[in-house]
């Protein structure tokens, strides 16, 4: 997080000054619930390239991609699998490099040239594809896991701060409980809980109900927009279910297949909170369109590269 | 254990400290009683108790009966357990006499040591191994070229190298062990899925704290099962030990009744092994759910991931 500034000012008014610290985290903030008008973590991709490999024999994982993940919205990345969104996603949270291009937060240049990977922490924080909540812990362990780890909080104020917080997520007597004793979507559940405990400016959540079944996640979907509706977290949000990133998101960038970038940029303006009926009108229906036409595409070619591959 | 929980109830000012304990204790004597139930009303216990009596019967049948030439100098079940039981032993060896167990202390205590010793320096070791690369490639290839070293080949080295019976022994009973824990920790942490790593960096976790929240914990699971490999590995290289060189030990006299044409004698030395053996391997197992409550719990629930 102590990257250089680069000087983009202007391009955001909805929001004060950045301090002059390098902890955003560590930033003068108080009550459990954040207050709703505070938009922040918006991440701008420009330009950004990542090869795999060797020179020899190298994969163009993500090739030219330039696009913006607005502050306060949800942004849903859609494509076929192993398109390398995933690879975009690490890039942003800190786990890769990225070969040439720029990641900006806020302003502030989270890699780039000189600096090919971003160092992880917890203003940009993963919700795993397969859950990453700690099986040794105990539930109200995970979720006290980040500020105690940060030294933000005593044990005893992390512990009252994430009964709190799993109380207005609807999480109530689970906290004595080990992960392996909860169902898989509670499980998302006190994941994202131990996310937002640490005021993150943007949750980046790669498939995250992936494995669920298909009431679970319809129950998942809601949960995640009552929470964002709570907190006004910028979302980053990998997919390849395209009802689920068009009822989610308010915006759905769909990508092309290896190399990555986006083919088209959508705008879904439906207005939030969305619950379950928006799923059969009609306007839902006819963004599901434009966007199974412009993914098909897409799949055929990636099942056509995979094909020759074999 | 029980005691220790009752002091600290007592000394915590926390009323709900104390209730919370004992409802947990409750449960849990609840959770043995129908775990016990559920055991006696399955096929289980009586298809162990099959298996036990059919090696018995092939043992009385093949010796005692049939006489075949095979075995014909290997002493019938009847004779050792008889022997074993009786008050006034043909070879001076029963359970009445106090040397049988003091063969057992004596073996029982350099388990123990080398055990201990093991645990204390494989671990680590195999922590270590696992988390950081470079350390891996110094230690990894001399570690490798000595692990296929039989403990028996130690031994001259062993002799050479230690005063006394005593150090030998357990050096050579320490090797095997060591070997099992330091290998299935550095597994352990090597099988820990990268996703709980990236997720305590995200948390704001630095690499120390990692080390002692994701990677200790998350190789606890195979540590323990090399733990049980390891005192399983000990009893084996003990024994080798003591047939060479020593006073006592269950080793010691298997080797000498053996020279003494004192089968019986001999015979229950190798049962006497056996179940010593099983008995350290269960303590162990045990002592490990005990730490790893969060796993026993999770397959309580039938392990579903």
């Amino acid at each position: 997080m102590a990257g250089a500034r680069v000087g983009h000012g202007g391009r955001k008014v909805n929001r004060a000054p950045l301090p002059t610290h390098d902890r955003p985290s560590a930033a003068a903030k108080a009550p459990v619930s954040p207050s709703p008008a505070r938009h922040k973590g918006e991440i701008r991709i420009v330009n950004v390239v990542k090869i795999y490999g060797s020179e020899t024999a190298s994969i163009r994982a993500v090739d030219n991609c330039t696009f913006d993940v607005p502050a306060g919205k949800i942004t849903v990345v859609v494509g076929p699998s192993g398109c390398g969104k995933t690879t975009l996603l690490n890039a942003i949270a800190g786990f890769h490099s990225i070969t040439s291009g720029t990641i900006y937060l806020d302003d502030a240049l989270l890699c780039g040239p000189g600096r090919p990977s971003a160092a992880p922490g917890p203003d940009r924080i993963v919700v795993f594809q397969n859950g990453a909540l700690f099986p040794w812990k105990t539930i109200i362990e995970n979720v006290a896991f980040g500020p105690m780890m940060q030294g933000r909080l005593s044990k005893k104020q992390a512990f009252e701060k994430g009964r709190a917080m799993l109380a207005e997520a609807g999480l109530r007597d689970l906290e004595s409980n080990y992960p392996g004793e909860i169902s898989s979507g509670m499980r998302r559940r006190v994941e994202i809980t131990r996310a937002l405990m640490n005021d993150p400016k943007v949750l980046l959540l790669d498939e995250p109900y992936r494995a669920l079944d298909s009431l679970t996640k319809s129950v998942m979907h809601e949960a995640l927009l009552e929470t964002f509706d709570r907190n006004q977290v910028t979302i980053f949000f990998i997919t390849h279910d395209l009802e689920e990133a068009i009822f989610l998101g308010h915006r759905v960038v769909i990508m092309t297949t290896r190399p990555c970038r986006p083919k088209k940029i959508l705008t879904v303006d439906i207005p939030h909170p969305r619950d379950y009926s928006v799923l059969t009108t009609k306007r839902f229906r006819e963004y599901l369109d434009e966007t199974i036409a412009a993914v098909h595409e897409e799949a055929l070619k990636a099942f056509a590269a995979g094909e020759r591959e074999r | 254990m029980l005691a220790a929980g009752e002091i600290n109830a007592s000394l915590s000012d926390a009323p709900a400290g104390r209730s919370a304990d004992g409802t947990d204790r409750v449960r849990r004597v609840k959770v043995a009683a129908y775990r016990l139930r559920q055991w006696l009303g399955s096929p289980r216990p009586y298809l162990m108790l099959l298996g036990f009596g059919l090696f018995f019967a092939f043992w009385y049948l093949t010796v005692e009966v049939w006489k075949l030439p095979r075995f014909s100098q290997m002493p019938g079940p009847t004779t050792v357990i008889s022997e074993w039981l009786s008050p006034d032993p043909t070879y001076g060896l029963s359970i009445y006499s106090p040397e049988y167990y003091q063969h057992i202390w004596v073996s029982w205590r350099r388990v123990s040591i080398a055990f201990l010793l093991a645990t204390a320096t494989g671990v680590p070791l195999g922590l270590f191994l696992g988390w950081s690369l470079r350390f891996k490639e110094y230690v990894f290839p001399v570690f490798e070229l000595l692990r296929p070293i039989p403990p028996l080949a130690w031994v001259p080295l062993a002799i050479i190298m230690f005063q006394g019976s005593e150090t030998p022994i357990v050096f050579l009973t320490f090797l095997a062990s060591f070997y099992a824990t330091t290998l299935n920790t550095m597994l352990g942490v090597e099988s820990i899925d990268v996703s709980f790593v990236r997720a305590a960096y995200c948390l704001g976790a630095r690499r120390r704290q990692v080390f002692w929240h994701v990677i200790v914990p998350g190789a606890m699971p195979f540590i323990f099962t090399g733990l049980q490999i390891s005192v399983g590995v000990a009893w084996f290289s003990l024994v080798a030990g003591e047939m060479v060189s020593g006073q006592y030990g269950l080793g010691y006299l298997i080797n000498t009744s053996y020279t003494m044409v004192q089968y019986p004698t001999m015979v229950i030395g190798m049962i006497t092994l056996g179940v010593v053996g099983y008995a350290t391997s269960a303590a162990v197992r045990i002592f490990g759910n005990y730490l790893m409550q969060w796993r026993a719990r999770e397959l309580a629930m039938g392990g579903e991931k």
